[in-house]
């Protein structure tokens, strides 16, 4: 469970987040929407324990997401909007998750094969010269393959053609029982099949919450 | 630990594999190469020939140069990082952020230590190998004064890198305090003092806070024991300090003081946004 408590965050001047309150629990696939500037990358990283909150109180299954981040990462797969320019192999890449996550390579490799991701030709190539489809179905096989409790997804179908879209959303459907998925979109027809619930943010505040 | 491995392991492959580590290499094992090509072991200057005289060209170089590398390679490891949501993305796993950033420096402390070492390592093989005498002692003093070189710039480089939130303003920095620590070696400080009519007592102070002047002072004091070529800072060192606790002070203080930039660099890194 995902509890936010009055989360005020500023940088500078710059009110990001304004006395949010909402809560996430098991089974919320929820659909995070709003326009740019709205605040929800900063409550993604907030959830994440990447942000300092200036006011307020985040608890993810309890615990403070700054205080005991490994324990929390432990559960939580991340896919970022943009993928990062890695400059690690993908066997490299692979190794930093099994090494921390405790994911097993095969799991990953099922997955990139289930996004139709052919692993093998690539391990060696670093990370940062694949496509943009390409790499994104890699962090999505490995967000899938740490078979985490919290699904945290920013924009995941940006780079993908619709046939990956496709063997996404239905990974997912496979896989969000029991478990939170956050998906930050700004298209929600995208998403609408698989979420539950739907929150709108403006100006670092969260105008609408609804289950849908 | 099993993290923290991984990270300087990763670290080290991906540097590796980097241009400015193939540059750097070629630098430091270019140098060596041209002295040996200029005819540096056979010459005479002030008394020093051989092995000798080519380290000890070899060290003058390295205190201009291998500062300003450090700082411009290393500052944007987490700089970087963090301007291109690589940190956003690698700290998303279950990764202890005092297993990251040790991981980052000490990964780095290799790249940036290894080929420097290893430029003299090749040069003491070559000498002998044309019938050259090895200088160990000199070889033993270098070792050690680059290795605390290397780490009071490496640990500079990660504190900057840590405060600064892009990697454009830390190489601004870098290079501001590679000129500012450039520019208070006694050299400047002596016409400082002139014109200023400064407090000799702080100018030396000053100096002597210096990494640079200690490692400068300290490279020589084996060929020149008086030290009466290195300008007032070294009649001072001479005065108070015998030449073996010079050389010691030389050794650990830059490492001390690379290791309180490192720490701070952590704590701030820890403690503020991540990216």
């Amino acid at each position: 469970m995902i509890e936010v408590s009055n989360i005020t965050k500023k940088f500078g001047k710059t009110v990001s987040l304004d006395n949010v309150s909402v809560s996430f629990e098991k089974n919320d696939a929820v659909a995070l929407m709003g326009a740019n500037g709205a605040g929800k990358t900063t409550l993604i990283r907030l959830i994440l324990g990447y942000y300092h909150p200036n006011n307020g109180d985040i608890r993810i299954n309890g615990m403070d997401p700054i205080k005991q981040r490994i324990d929390i990462l432990k559960h939580v797969s991340f896919v970022p909007q943009l993928p990062p320019p890695i400059k690690l192999s993908l066997d490299e890449l692979i190794s930093y998750v099994c090494s921390s996550s405790d994911v097993k390579k095969e799991t990953i490799a099922h997955y990139a094969k289930e996004m139709e991701l052919d692993l093998k030709p690539n391990l060696h190539k670093s990370f940062f010269t694949l496509s943009g489809g390409m790499k994104q179905k890699m962090l999505i096989a490995i967000s899938l393959a740490k078979k985490s409790d919290i699904m945290i997804y920013d924009e995941p179908t940006a780079n993908l053609d619709p046939q990956a879209r496709d063997n996404f959303y239905r990974l997912l459907k496979e896989h969000e029982e029991n478990k939170i998925a956050l998906f930050v979109t700004h298209r929600l027809e995208e998403v609408k099949d698989i979420v539950n619930r739907q929150i709108y943010m403006d100006l670092g505040k969260i105008v609408s919450d609804a289950r849908v | 630990m099993k993290n923290l491995l991984l990270i300087v392991y990763l670290d080290l492959k991906e540097s590796i594999r980097a241009q400015w580590f193939i540059i750097y290499s070629l630098v430091f094992g270019g140098l060596i190469a041209l002295f040996f090509i200029a005819g540096i072991t056979e010459s005479q200057v002030m008394g020093f020939s051989g092995l000798s005289r080519l380290l000890l060209m070899y060290i003058q170089i390295t205190i201009i140069i291998l500062p300003i590398f450090i700082l411009i390679t290393t500052v944007r490891s987490i700089s970087g990082d963090r301007d291109s949501h690589i940190l956003e993305y690698m700290l998303s796993f279950p990764i202890s952020l005092a297993q990251y950033y040790w991981g980052k420096v000490f990964g780095r402390f290799i790249t940036v230590f290894l080929p420097v070492f290893m430029a003299m390592v090749f040069a003491i093989i070559y000498g002998s190998f044309k019938g050259a005498n090895v200088p160990w002692d000199i070889f033993f003093l270098y070792t050690g004064l680059l290795f605390s070189l290397s780490s009071v710039f490496l640990g500079i480089a990660f504190f900057i890198s840590s405060i600064v939130k892009s990697s454009e303003m830390a190489l601004g920095i870098s290079f501001f305090v590679w000129i500012f620590l450039l520019a208070f070696i006694d050299i400047a400080l002596i016409s400082l003092m002139l014109q200023n009519r400064m407090n000799e007592e702080l100018i030396i102070a000053l100096a002597l806070i210096n990494p640079m002047e200690l490692f400068r002072v300290a490279a020589i004091s084996l060929f020149d024991p008086e030290l009466t070529v290195m300008g007032p800072v070294a009649f001072y060192i001479l005065d108070r300090l015998s030449q073996s606790m010079f050389v010691l002070l030389a050794i650990v203080y830059p490492l001390v003081l690379g290791m309180l930039f490192a720490f701070f660099g952590y704590s701030v890194f820890k403690n503020k946004d991540l990216v």
